[in-house]
């Protein structure tokens, strides 16, 4: 693995701010899913209650052609315990970044040991990320079992793309941090290579705060 | 570490620049190869637009003419309205914005030279997946903003508005790499000395734009995968009324895109005026601190005018007198800025060059343009002239009389810069007056034939309507076009082959680009300048003398130098394909997805994973 891609900036390479390139233009791509995920999160809102048949998000609906009950769709409490499991892989990804950036401290106890393993958080924050899509998968197939499918009505329609696109976003930064852990492995990463880790990081974060948007939004505000 | 081995002799043939030939300008990551690329590519398919133009004003020159069907009207407008602002105006900008931005702010190339040329390659392949299917007449035929719920499988069944989702989609994924790229140079790879506020002008306006493409393309990427669900999926976002489902959603999300674009398709050509301006006035920008601010305020308020385009879909008092407010607010700042390039030659000692006349050729149609502009900002004015003829002259004299007026502009002042070598004015004044009056002649009269009730769209008319005359002035001038544009693009060959030695500086302008020869060398400054003024050339001090003599040496290779320059590569276009290709999957078969996305994820980790450069030593 050789590459300037997973270097420094090299000492020829002048920047009006100091700082990395990569990291500027993570920024404006920061910027710029904001707009994304905005478009996606209003036309979930402007759609919301105009659902003309369920079943709905937080009311339950009976089906007047069969007189069939269906019970509100969203489970919270699951959905609750895949938000904490997100939101715990970006303290994992915090520490994977200080472990990176620390690399060459010495290691004294065990605990520091653990703490600077950059590969052990590396690997948790993708597993928490899996983790959080598994969640999803779980969801998504309970409620196309429960009749709540893309197609059935607005709210299918809003909720499945919204989600879905995050889902997409997440599985993107697990990709991306699985290859961070197979660089790692590969040559071991270190302090040189902080600026690749920390772009993956603010990515990964910025993932987990939309989610707490679209979790606040569409789960928990009825 | 490898990495090491990579810096041997052997990839030095490989630097960017030292080749020449077809393979050359495939691997190139070059800005200045990239802009020229652009620029070529770009006036193909404005070409190509004008020529889908001129078929519309040929059926419309007199009344009840069946030339071509009206199926096949439909695809020439909306085709002819996606190419312009797409795949030749937006392009155009790119191809200034790609070899200027570096040169203005005195760096070596743009932050990521290979992401640029993949902006390059997706822009052509999904041009060239747009355009050609008017070839085979399935080309889209749901206008340039694609109406719900017209676009809608129910209505539009065939392939033909796939075609435009899909290519949209593609365009929209080059324009944001593009961006983050050219946002990322501007902020971060300004030589020494060179402050915001010490930027040329045109460096200005493409940061601005960058900002505005950054935050509007994601809406419209988000209102095309509605689009795309609808058709692909079944969902229900815009076209099934009966399930509450509103077709207005479109529209908003399409015009939150759709307004800023008008400024990102202006705002390059103000810039490039407010270079040409000065400099063939011999006096600096007038008020250049104002420029800044009015650029920055038409952007900021560019984003809160989009509904003054839905008036007529009834949206209640309210809400049409707070957009028909921010629009007439929006003249102010655009006002600004005319009065101030009236004011930058207002006692200059002028040169007519081509270029020059371009330039006020864009300060007075923009301004009739703008005019029109705030004459429909007004809803109930707007209510009578909605659809109509009206519409399509005031967006013409903005688009045509702005923003290719200044394009122009810009090609006849930077063509020296480019190539080397001088224009030929005379053949260059034969253009500008044939341009001038084709312009005129054909957009004038549709102020007319638009107030006398002609609708938008309509591919054949009736006789005794009073729209006889005006349509076949419309029809005139719009034939002359192509001549405007055959002596452009003979003196665009003729001088590129055998015109003056232009030398570095010809006009004697004054900002960075022109301390260094025509055509720059690969590394475009041997030593990165240090700036201290707008103009280093125009109010220079002995150090920026230094530099000067410095950069204006020709002849010396990178190696000479000890300039370390990035490797050629094949890789961004392969990734390019691959997302192509992948796209095509949607409308042939689904094992095309699988092909491309394969190819374009081992393009991309090949091209992560490998260095840009040799490494320093």
């Amino acid at each position: 693995m050789s590459a300037p891609a997973t270097h420094a900036p090299a000492p020829h390479h002048y920047t009006t701010l100091g700082l990395d390139s990569r990291k500027v233009a993570i920024w404006a791509f920061i910027g710029s899913e904001c707009m994304l995920f905005v478009s996606l999160i209003s036309t979930y809102l402007i759609y919301k209650g105009r659902s003309v048949i369920g079943p709905f998000p937080h009311e339950a609906w009976t089906d007047p052609a069969t007189g069939h009950t269906l019970r509100p769709i969203l489970n919270i409490p699951v959905t609750s315990a895949s938000t904490f499991v997100l939101l715990m892989s970006s303290l994992f990804m915090v520490l994977a970044l200080a472990a990176v950036q620390n690399k060459n401290l010495p290691k004294r106890t065990r605990g520091e040991r653990i703490l600077g393993s950059s590969k052990l958080w590396l690997l948790m924050t993708a597993i928490a990320g899996t983790t959080f899509l598994g969640f999803q998968a779980y969801e998504f197939t309970s409620f196309v079992h429960e009749g709540l499918s893309i197609r059935t009505n607005l709210f299918g329609s809003s909720f499945f793309t919204l989600t879905g696109f995050h889902g997409a976003h997440v599985t993107a930064g697990v990709l991306w941090l699985l290859t961070l852990l197979a660089i790692d492995y590969r040559r071991g990463l270190g302090p040189r290579d902080a600026l690749l880790v920390d772009i993956a990081a603010l990515y990964w974060h910025f993932v987990d705060v939309v989610w707490i948007a679209i979790f606040t939004l569409v789960y928990l505000i009825k | 570490m490898a990495t090491t081995a990579i810096s041997t002799p052997a990839h030095r043939a490989e630097y960017s620049g030292e080749q020449s030939g077809l393979w050359s300008w495939l691997t190139t990551v070059d800005h200045k190869r990239i802009g020229i690329l652009y620029l070529y590519t770009a006036l193909g398919f404005f070409v190509w637009g004008g020529l889908e133009a001129m078929i519309m004003r040929v059926q419309l020159g007199a009344p009840n003419q069946h030339i071509v069907s009206a199926e096949f009207y439909n695809q020439l407008f909306t085709m002819h309205g996606t190419t312009m602002i797409f795949l030749a105006i937006m392009p155009l900008s790119s191809a200034f914005f790609n070899f200027l931005i570096p040169l203005q702010i005195g760096a070596r190339d743009v932050a990521f030279p290979r992401l640029n040329a993949f902006s390059y390659w997706v822009y052509l392949f999904g041009g060239l997946f747009i355009s050609i299917p008017i070839l085979f007449a399935v080309a889209p035929n749901g206008g340039w903003f694609g109406y719900e719920p017209l676009t809608s499988k129910a209505y539009s069944p065939g392939i033909n508005i796939d075609f435009w989702v899909i290519g949209l989609q593609i365009l929209g994924i080059s324009s944001l790499a593009a961006a983050f790229n050219f946002l990322t140079t501007i902020i971060n790879l300004r030589a020494p000395g060179m402050k915001l506020m010490r930027m040329p002008m045109f460096t200005w306006m493409a940061f601005i734009v960058q900002v505005m493409i950054v935050l509007a393309f994601p809406v419209l990427t988000i209102a095309l995968v509605f689009v795309l669900f609808d058709r692909f999926f079944g969902t229900n976002f815009y076209n099934t009324v009966s399930a509450g489902a509103d077709p207005l959603l479109w529209q908003h999300l399409f015009w939150i895109f759709g307004h800023p674009e008008v400024y990102i398709l202006i705002l390059p050509a103000f810039g490039l005026v407010s270079e040409v301006v000065p400099t063939y006035s011999k006096k600096p920008l007038f008020g250049y601190p104002v420029m800044v601010y009015s650029g920055i305020l038409i952007a900021v308020l560019g984003f809160g005018v989009w509904a003054h385009h839905m008036f007529a879909v009834g949206m209640g008092p309210i809400a049409d007198t707070f957009f028909g407010l921010t629009t007439l607010l929006i003249a102010i700042p655009t006002g600004v800025k005319i009065f101030n390039w009236i004011a930058t030659m207002a006692q200059g000692s002028i040169r007519y060059t081509t270029g020059m006349m371009f330039g006020i050729a864009l300060v007075a149609l923009f301004t009739i343009g703008g005019i029109s502009g705030i004459m429909h900002a007004s809803p109930p004015a707007d209510l009578q002239q909605t659809d109509t003829y009206f519409i399509v002259a005031h967006f013409h004299y903005v688009l045509v009389g702005g923003s290719i007026m200044g394009i122009f502009a810009g090609i006849y002042h930077y063509f020296p810069k480019i190539t080397g070598r001088m224009m030929n004015e005379r053949l260059g004044q034969i253009h500008f007056w044939l341009t001038f009056i084709a312009m005129n002649l054909t957009f004038f009269p549709m102020h007319f034939s638009g107030m006398l009730g002609m609708p938008r769209r309509i591919y054949t008319y009736d006789s005794g309507q009073g729209w006889e005359v005006f349509n076949a002035m419309s029809t005139i001038g719009a034939l002359i076009w192509p001549i405007a544009m055959l002596f452009f693009i003979y003196n665009f060959f003729k001088s590129r082959k055998s015109g003056e030695i232009a030398g570095p500086n010809p006009w004697g302008a004054g900002t960075l680009e022109w301390t260094i020869p025509s055509p720059p060398p690969e590394y475009n400054f041997a030593k990165i300048p240090t700036v201290t003024s707008r103009y280093p050339i125009w109010e220079g001090k002995e150090v920026d003398h230094a530099d000067a003599r410095i950069n204006a040496q020709e002849g010396k290779s990178p190696a000479d130098l000890g300039i370390v320059m990035p490797y050629n590569t094949i890789k961004p276009l392969f990734v390019a394909a691959g997302l192509v290709i992948m796209f095509c999957g949607l409308i042939s078969t689904r094992a095309l997805i699988a092909v491309g996305a394969a190819i374009m994820v081992f393009s991309l980790y090949s091209w992560l994973l490998s260095p840009l450069e040799p490494e320093h030593h």
